[in-house]
């Protein structure tokens, strides 16, 4: 059945590359024709990463709702073309040719992790379309191997950044000394937090007592728990998604250890708190872009007017889906031109943009230089928000 | 010491629902030679089976396991009536491709009603989520409702096939179809019951991995069901102590491949000892070799 899989892999990856080079030809980058501006979303609306997708389309359908009732970008409306990639990097190329191809969108907005937004890159820049992720945090997304990548755009900081901050976090505030590492290990977005949290609390005097590994879904981690349990830490990072993550926070509190755990915005998922429990949740940290406890204005507008439209409290990724669509808007209003090509100069050029995920500047490799925030759980409730500058 | 005893714990539980779901890939090869592909997947029906009852129904952890069984046994002869029954005298490659088919079906028909998110079990009784502390091993009451549940019916599957008249008819028609239909024997019906037997055992498995693990998925049923497979291989396929043995072992593998720290070759370990297995001893750890008749 794995094989299965890798074939039809193979396959949606060849018929994609023969749509890619078809659309790139073609096409040359969408053009704004009629009167409306197409913004195409390529979301894992569904597969084991589903909810951040779907939180991110909340967000941003939002956004555009409230921008099309004020008027619209130069009196255009925005209009959405909305694609399930099924949380696969291959479906998610195979959408971001359709989107630029058949659909001639202006901007790809997603995915929401940084595999499959990779995967659609090498597409958006043969068609000369923007491709901006509210989410995808991976280091390498917007710079590869031959520099800045120059049709990818995040709005969010990256891992290097994530892990970094977590661990001067811990080594400060936590006063740690010690810690323990638990990462997935098919998950470049995993390895990529543990590296640079490794890095920084090392140079910070502290230790690495052990590196645990586990693969993305796995279920019994007690054999790793129960080795672990064995070994004296102050802390526990565990940089990993909230499928995995709540299952080991509920087996290692299961098996009596209670060690402050400390994660990523991997955790930033309602499914969290169903996985592991209310009780377990408590001592747990986790680096965020945004946090509901913020008292600053914009925010808590958001906040109800998120409410108001969705009956639920916005998590990080409703916040970086609004962002990402006002980001989007921002840019196609001061571009010159109104085309794929305009959007994308007028994006790198961001100068204070003002979201509720923080002000931000794109830098010159694509990335927003922005506040991160460390949030505490009890009792699977957020308690408390702290602000850790760049 | 402390910390090994722990690990054992960890091995049998995880080791008993692999012997669960191992079962049931014995017995129906031994009785029509099939590797039933498609039994992962009954045991996937059966923790979303469990799921449903918990949830929308609000019935109990014991009620649940009751109906995720009989769902999963009406499932398991509707499968073999179906799909299988038709090709009884077909290739058997034709038969295992159709096995494939048929697991492929209901992955993603699960996917269809419920979605490809992961689910979670609601929360659990508070018998049923404590702990407590045996000479400095913690064992969990999950973990030994787990160890219990499955060693209750592995128990009574014992007693089914050794002590009844359709346990007799089972072993018979196991070591000789033609011969048992002479003697009188309902052999479809006997076929059937052994699918019924084993999708039962796999639905349990299923509601067992729901409470235990609390997360649930359609395609969760690929990986621990090729586990079980390799389990009852191990054992020697068709032999029901095989696949109990086999169980246990794959699980405290595992267990003890990551205890050593090497969680991440866990898959690959099991998966060379299938290898090795049928290079030095293809029947198995208990099977015989058994000359076949031209």
């Amino acid at each position: 059945m794995k094989r299965t899989a890798t074939m039809l892999a193979a396959a949606a990856m060849g018929l994609t590359m023969l749509a890619g080079c078809a659309g790139g030809g073609a096409a040359g980058g969408g053009n704004a024709a009629g009167d409306t501006i197409k913004v195409g979303l390529n979301y894992e609306l569904s597969g084991p990463v589903a909810t951040y997708g779907q939180a991110s389309v909340q967000g941003i359908e939002m956004a555009v709702d409230e921008i099309n009732n004020g008027g619209g970008v130069k009196g255009k409306k925005i209009e959405l073309v909305k694609y399930d990639n099924k949380s696969e990097p291959a479906e998610a190329t195979t959408l971001a040719s359709k989107l630029t191809s058949s659909d001639k969108v202006l901007t790809i907005i997603g995915p929401a992790t940084s595999g499959a937004f990779k995967a659609e890159i090498p597409v958006a820049t043969r068609a000369k379309v923007p491709a901006v992720s509210g989410s995808a945090t991976a280091d390498d997304v917007t710079v590869g191997a031959q520099g800045v990548q120059e049709y990818a755009f995040r709005t969010c900081f990256n891992d290097s950044f994530q892990g970094t901050a977590m661990a001067k976090w811990a080594a400060e505030k936590k006063n740690a000394k010690s810690a323990l590492i638990i990462k997935d290990n098919s998950s470049d977005y995993s390895k990529g937090l543990a590296d640079n949290f490794k890095k920084t609390f090392t140079a910070a005097g502290g230790q690495i007592v052990g590196e645990e590994a586990y693969v993305t879904n796995d279920t019994d981690f007690n054999a790793i728990l129960t080795r672990a349990k064995g070994q004296k830490f102050d802390v526990i990072y565990l940089p990993g998604y909230y499928n995995e993550a709540g299952l080991i926070i509920k087996q290692a509190r299961a098996q009596g250890i209670t060690a402050p755990i400390l994660g990523g915005d991997g955790f930033d998922s309602p499914t969290l708190l169903q996985l592991a429990g209310a009780s377990a949740l408590t001592d747990v940290y986790f680096t965020n872009h945004y946090s509901s406890l913020d008292k600053d204005a914009k925010v808590q507008k958001f906040i109800s007017d998120f409410k108001a439209k969705y009956n639920t409290e916005p998590s990080a990724f409703n916040a970086l889906g609004y962002d990402t669509a006002k980001f989007v808007a921002d840019a196609a209003n001061r571009a010159s031109d109104v085309n794929a090509e305009g959007i994308k100069t007028a994006m790198a050029d961001t100068k204070d943009f003002s979201g509720v995920t923080g002000s931000f500047s794109m830098d010159a490799n694509h990335n927003p230089v922005k506040t991160i925030v460390v949030i505490g759980m009890k009792n699977g409730q957020q308690s408390t928000a702290e602000k850790v500058a760049s | 010491m402390g910390e090994f005893a722990q690990q054992v714990i960890n091995g049998l539980s995880l080791g008993s629902i692999y012997a669960l779901i191992a079962l049931g890939y014995t017995m129906v090869y031994g009785i029509i030679q099939l590797i039933n592909f498609a039994h992962g997947d009954v045991y996937m029906v059966g923790a979303y089976v469990g799921y449903f009852s918990m949830t929308t129904l609000r019935l109990g952890f014991f009620e649940s396991l009751l109906i995720a069984m009989v769902i999963c046994m009406v499932l398991g002869v509707v499968i073999e009536r179906v799909a299988y029954k038709p090709l009884r005298n077909s290739t058997r490659i034709a038969v295992l491709i159709t096995a494939i088919g048929v697991s492929l079906l209901l992955e993603y028909t699960m996917m269809f009603f419920v979605g490809a998110a992961v689910r979670s079990y609601p929360p659990l009784p508070d018998y049923l989520t404590g702990s407590f502390q045996v000479g400095g091993v913690t064992v969990g009451n999950q973990q030994v409702l787990i160890i219990g549940v499955s060693l209750l019916l592995m128990a009574i599957l014992q007693l089914i096939v050794r002590r009844t008249r359709v346990g007799r008819a089972m072993r018979a028609v196991s070591q000789d179809a033609d011969a048992a239909r002479l003697m009188g024997i309902n052999v479809d019906n006997t076929i059937s019951f052994t699918f019924a037997l084993g999708s039962a055992l796999a639905g349990a498995a299923g509601v067992l991995v729901g409470v235990y693990y609390n997360s649930i998925n359609p395609l969760m049923g690929i990986l621990p069901g090729l586990k079980a497979f390799v389990a009852a291989v191990f054992g020697g396929i068709g032999l029901i102590p095989g696949a109990l043995i086999g169980g246990f072992f794959i699980g405290g593998v595992e267990t003890f491949v990551s205890a050593a720290g090497q969680s991440l070759y866990k898959d690959a370990v099991v998966f060379g000892i299938l290898i090795a297995i049928l290079i030095i001893k293809p029947t198995g750890l208990l099977g015989r070799n058994v000359k076949e008749k031209v």
